[in-house]
């Protein structure tokens, strides 16, 4: 803005800060509620400040958990998370990669057919296709491993399209003089298209491994063993105890931990993300 | 070192045929220019030739193998592209070296390669430089040493000059002669600009409408042109084409509306009765006498290039109303020196040999005068 009044950039930080303060106070009070201790809880009041049971508390829902909801350490449900983050992450980007590669590169016999089915199970969202997606996992005898956790979240179809549409951008010259210069189909990939679309797949990973992360319905339905508990889903379980109350302090220190490694990517990718979100490379 | 042969090479896209049929030899070491209009298959033509269009009927073979069957790798040709089609994330150094190494040349094969390259063309400073970093005359010049490192048989340019500014275009058409001149060469280049065209060819080859209408140096293009088209299309400002009719015994030329063109000494019996189309370049229009005058023209509009000028205007009788006007726009060349406002008429005789005659319908040319 190049006017300079007072009134209107008061107001306008003012409607930030409130901004920032609604976002933030829950976070907030999550953070001092992990830092007391249980009794803490039973006033039904909670102090502004944070308590001195920091490290007991979190030292105990890393390595335990809660013994009421399985006694599953959060540690490991977020190792399971990671390991179910990054292969979604990673598997959905190497196989949109490639198909966007195919249906943008290659004329071969149903290739429209091909894109258009890709691009119509945009319309089928996890949730939608759940029941048929289970059984098919529980033929294959993938309940309760990290295949069955990650492997059906892979197929992407919005990835497959922001792909395509970067690849329509990349001059037609471009393929022709690599071809030129000798370089065959995966090599002309591996030596140009990928390092372009550098900043592209920086931006998908940071969406996607926050997307595997907060899965939450599939892995409930496909885990029963603890030992591959996800965080996300791990929390509701310590919450819905039965025969006692919610350990709140635990629960609370589980969700702060929960959020580490989503905000962490974001902020270590910030700079690509943004980047692969408003310009392409020329 | 190669020559390029073309044998009936046709293509056509579904049932539309861009080109009709090309017939040609180029010598080993020749520069050869491929000029017309946009859409007239130019391009189609270099494409073909390089390996990234096939070839729908004929053959095209390069230093004596028949290359219809072959990936653009293995024809040994280099390209240069009117974008440049610089790699943008590799630096100039490694843009360069990307087709040795995939040849699996040795590093330090590669090394003194692109160093010979770069320094041939002025580049040995921004080796390490992105192609966003450099300016489009740069940027030309990488993609040339890109072509000269794979030491080809053949050199396929592209436009290559189009996206430049009018000085770094007759910068970069120098040194492209200069470069073609000492590697000596054999190279195909397409454009679309008639100057390039007849100051980079050793021959020209004038394509319209898929159809090669004339293959010959420039200058016997510019003076024996084979058809109405090439007339039109090669020299600057273009011919001046007038409707005409032969007398019946080939000893006078007049145009339609009555003007006399030329009389002395002019035989052209076997044409005798014929309507033609005249042309004649500005440049052939001499000021005269009176006495000598075969034309007058009332000047309508004059466009001063300092050393020359251009004077637009109508035929006229040369005596009588000027409303008896032709209605063809004739333009003439004069020197810069030349006095000439709108509203002069202006007495003209063509040179020697300087009318060209052509056949209305079919457009081929039929005689001088």
């Amino acid at each position: 803005m190049v006017e300079n009044r007072p009134l209107v950039t008061y107001l306008s930080h003012g409607i930030l800060l409130a901004g920032i303060l609604v976002v933030a106070f829950p976070l907030w009070m999550a953070f001092v509620a992990s830092t007391y201790p249980p009794e803490a809880f039973n006033t039904g009041v909670l102090p502004l400040w944070p308590g001195d049971h920091f490290w007991e508390n979190y030292s105990t829902a890393l390595s335990a958990g809660l013994q009421a909801a399985g006694g599953v350490p959060v540690g490991l449900m977020m190792l399971n998370s990671t390991v179910m983050a990054l292969a979604i992450a990673i598997g959905k980007i190497a196989i949109s990669l490639l198909s966007a590669y195919a249906v943008v590169y290659f004329r071969f016999p149903g290739r429209m057919l091909c894109f258009w089915t890709i691009f119509v199970t945009l319309m089928l969202p996890v949730e939608v296709r759940i029941l048929p997606t289970f059984e098919v996992v529980a033929d294959l005898g993938m309940l309760n491993s990290y295949a069955g956790l990650s492997i059906p979240l892979i197929a992407s179809a919005t990835a497959t399209f922001l792909f395509r549409q970067f690849f329509l951008t990349v001059p037609d010259e471009l393929v022709e003089a690599a071809r030129i210069d000798g370089a065959g189909p995966l090599r002309f990939f591996k030596d140009v298209l990928m390092p372009l679309s550098r900043t592209n797949i920086a931006a998908l990973f940071v969406i996607l491994f926050i997307y595997g992360w907060n899965q939450y319905l599939w892995p409930l339905l496909i885990t029963t063993e603890e030992s591959f508990y996800t965080v996300v889903m791990g929390i509701q379980r310590m919450v819905a105890v039965p025969d006692s109350e919610p350990q709140w302090h635990v629960v609370m220190a589980t969700a702060i931990l929960a959020m580490i490694p989503p905000v962490f990517v974001v902020i270590a990718m910030q700079r690509l993300f943004v980047r692969g979100l408003v310009e392409t490379e020329k | 070192m190669a020559e390029i042969g073309f044998a009936g090479v046709k293509k056509s896209y579904g049932d539309t045929r861009v080109i009709h049929g090309i017939d040609m030899q180029i010598a080993d070491g020749e520069f050869v220019v491929i000029v017309g209009p946009s859409g007239c298959g130019k391009s189609t033509l270099l494409r073909m030739v390089a390996g990234l269009e096939t070839i729908t009927e004929g053959e095209i073979s390069i230093g004596g193998r028949v290359v219809n069957g072959l990936e653009p790798k293995d024809r040994d040709i280099a390209m240069v592209f009117q974008n440049y089609a610089l790699y943008p994330h590799m630096s100039v150094y490694e843009n360069m070296a990307y087709g040795l190494k995939i040849a699996k040349m040795s590093k330090a094969e590669i090394e003194q390669r692109v160093q010979a390259a770069a320094g041939m063309l002025e580049l040995g400073h921004l080796l390490q430089r992105k192609p966003r970093q450099l300016s489009g005359g740069q940027r030309q010049r990488v993609a040339m040493g890109r072509a000269i490192v794979r030491d080809p048989s053949t050199f396929l340019f592209d436009e290559p000059l189009s996206n430049l500014d009018a000085k770094l275009r007759v910068q970069m058409r120098l040194e492209i002669k200069q470069l073609q001149r000492r590697l000596g060469t054999t190279s195909l280049y397409v454009t679309h600009d008639q100057v390039e065209a007849m100051t980079l060819a050793d021959r020209l080859i004038v394509m319209n409408a898929g159809v090669a209408e004339q293959i010959d140096t420039p200058m016997a293009i510019y003076e024996r042109p084979a058809s109405q088209f090439v007339a039109g299309f090669i020299g600057s400002p273009a011919m001046n084409f007038l409707p005409a009719e032969i007398s019946g015994d080939g000893r006078r030329l007049s145009l339609t509306h009555g003007l006399d063109l030329r009389s002395q000494g002019l035989d052209l019996g076997n044409l005798g009765g014929r309507t033609v189309r005249v042309g004649v370049r500005p440049e052939h229009l001499r000021l005269v006498d009176t006495a000598e005058a075969e034309l007058h023209l009332l000047v309508r509009l004059v466009e001063t290039l300092g050393a020359d000028l251009l004077a637009h205007g109508h035929l006229v009788p040369a005596e009588g109303a000027p409303s008896e006007a032709a209605e063809e726009i004739v333009t003439v060349r004069l020197p810069g020196v030349a006095r000439v406002r709108e509203g002069d008429t202006l007495t003209l005789r063509a040179a020697e040999d300087s009318l060209h005659l052509f056949d209305p319908e079919t457009g081929k040319r039929l005689a001088d005068v």
